[in-house]
């Protein structure tokens, strides 16, 4: 073994900017995969072997909370935690926008990502849980880039765009990825005078938006979320310029779950390649019936601004 | 010098971002047709381990991979490529590039709570800040295997002749000595 000096030691504690550091690039890994919604441990074996960069524990998938209604809550732990024991790859779990307890208790079962998330009721319709106490990672949904800057001030190390929860209609999230990558290019696009002022209408600091000017990009990691049902579907999605998708309810509600996951995965690894992409569209089964938006009398993506 | 960065999952980017700040030229292999025969290096991003590793039997890009591992291409993995070089894992029977005569122990700190950054001696670079991220280590390494950094006494980056890997992340930081130690290797 290598002599140095003063042997190398795993710091005790991990001071909050380097936390919030390393749970940001925990994100950076997850990009160019699939983040499927799981509910069982074999539903969670059968997305693992189909190439899912991570899992979604939750009991009710959205398209089977919005058939059943009444209020949704945080999961049992103790499924989540049949989940974790499941799988070797990460898990998160959702929360109630604003539920800090159920956060807390989601950080205490060593969750690896926690969703505060518009699909399950929200528990606070004015405040979002203040994420930047925590030490586990929050991912959160947004509509348009003052959300998503918003989210991200509050402690948020990764953002997914919210589109429509459980109704396999692609509308809603092709709207909010198009919205939050044009304000992206009319941030960049502005000058310092300019962006003061953009700073007040988004209601995010000026450094914050400046960051985001320069870069041409949020700080963290963005996927895709929320009426995603086919590969095409996932490609669309990556080449407006999302860095990864979640699947929810797309893939346990598709007639042959096992070979639909493993093609929206290899989608978002070729998704420029057409031609990859008609391939793997081929012989999937049924897709989720879905609902389209007109037909819808909850929308999930209204809940926390 | 062209390098060839495996892109089907995970902060591949990071790892351009490096060698473009290195002046070195790379590319994407998302797919057989990607694949250069020609290419100067290859370079094994983080990611899931597991989902690489699927997509490289399933994409037919592990035969050709192990191909330009014989023949002496210098090939780098970070963290799920340090597992996908490795010969052995101690906590799963999937084994793929078979590169590094090692047995590396998957999520061996734990789950996410348990990542960390940690300052290490880096032989040939010096101190280093490295950034372990459910990072795997090195739990046994064979006599042709040179260790270059250990982190509390475990093994976090080794070298096998053309074979580089780190249980860390290097392209997550602004320091590029180690993929600029990586292009030495292939000089």
């Amino acid at each position: 073994m290598t002599q140095t000096e003063t042997p190398a030691q795993i710091p005790v504690q991990t001071p909050a900017h380097t936390q919030l550091q390393l749970n940001r690039n925990l994100a950076q890994m997850l990009k160019g995969g699939v983040i499927m919604d799981v509910s069982t441990p074999e539903q969670a074996h059968i997305a693992e072997q189909a190439g899912a960069c991570a899992v979604m524990a939750l009991e009710r998938i959205p398209a089977d909370i919005r058939a059943a209604g009444g209020v949704s809550r945080m999961s049992d732990p103790k499924m989540i935690k049949s989940i974790q024991n499941a799988v070797s790859i990460p898990v998160m779990a959702k929360c109630r926008i604003g539920h800090f307890v159920e956060a807390q208790i989601l950080e205490a079962i060593e969750i690896d990502y926690i969703d505060e998330s518009e699909v399950l009721s929200p528990a606070d319709d004015v405040y979002h849980i203040d994420k930047a106490a925590f030490k586990a990672p929050f991912v959160c949904g947004a509509r348009d880039l003052g959300e998503a800057l918003r989210r991200i001030t509050e402690g948020a190390a990764m953002i997914r765009t919210k589109g429509e929860p459980g109704t396999g209609d692609i509308i809603q999230a092709v709207r909010h990825i198009r919205k939050i990558m044009a304000e992206i290019r009319v941030l960049s696009s502005k000058s310092k005078d300019e962006l003061y002022e953009a700073a007040k209408q988004l209601a995010v600091s000026y450094e914050l938006v400046e960051q985001v000017a320069q870069a041409g990009k949020l700080p963290v990691v963005n996927f895709a979320a929320g009426g995603i049902a086919t590969p095409a579907d996932a490609a669309l999605m990556m080449q407006l310029g999302a860095e990864g998708v979640f699947v929810g309810s797309g893939i346990f509600k598709s007639g042959d779950p096992a070979k639909r996951a493993a093609a929206i995965v290899k989608a978002v690894t070729n998704y420029t390649d057409a031609a990859v992409v008609a391939e793997l569209s081929e012989d999937l089964g049924e897709a989720m019936v879905g609902i389209n938006e007109q037909e819808i009398s909850l929308l999930m993506a209204e809940r926390g601004q | 010098m062209n390098i060839g960065i495996l892109a089907l999952q995970g902060a591949f980017i990071e790892h351009r971002h490096a060698l473009d700040a290195l002046g070195a030229r790379s590319f994407e292999i998302r797919q057989l047709a990607d694949f250069d025969p020609n290419m100067d290096g290859l370079i094994i991003p983080g990611g899931e381990s597991t989902v690489i590793g699927k997509l490289l039997v399933e994409l037919h890009l592990l035969e050709p991979l192990k191909r330009a591992l014989a023949s002496g291409l210098p090939i780098f993995g970070t963290c799920a490529g340090m597992i996908l070089l490795s010969q052995r894992v101690a906590n799963s029977d999937q084994h793929y590039l078979d590169a590094l005569d090692t047995t590396v122990r998957r999520n061996a700190y734990g789950r996410q709570l348990a990542s960390f950054q940690a300052s290490t001696h880096f032989k040939g670079i010096g101190a280093l800040c490295a950034t372990f991220i459910r990072a795997p280590y090195v739990e046994q390494a064979g006599p042709a295997v040179e260790v270059l950094a250990t982190v509390d006494e475990k093994i976090v980056a080794v070298r096998q002749g053309s074979v580089l890997a780190t249980a860390f992340h290097p392209e997550l930081s602004p320091d590029t000595r180690v993929h600029e130690y990586f292009l030495k290797m292939i000089c």
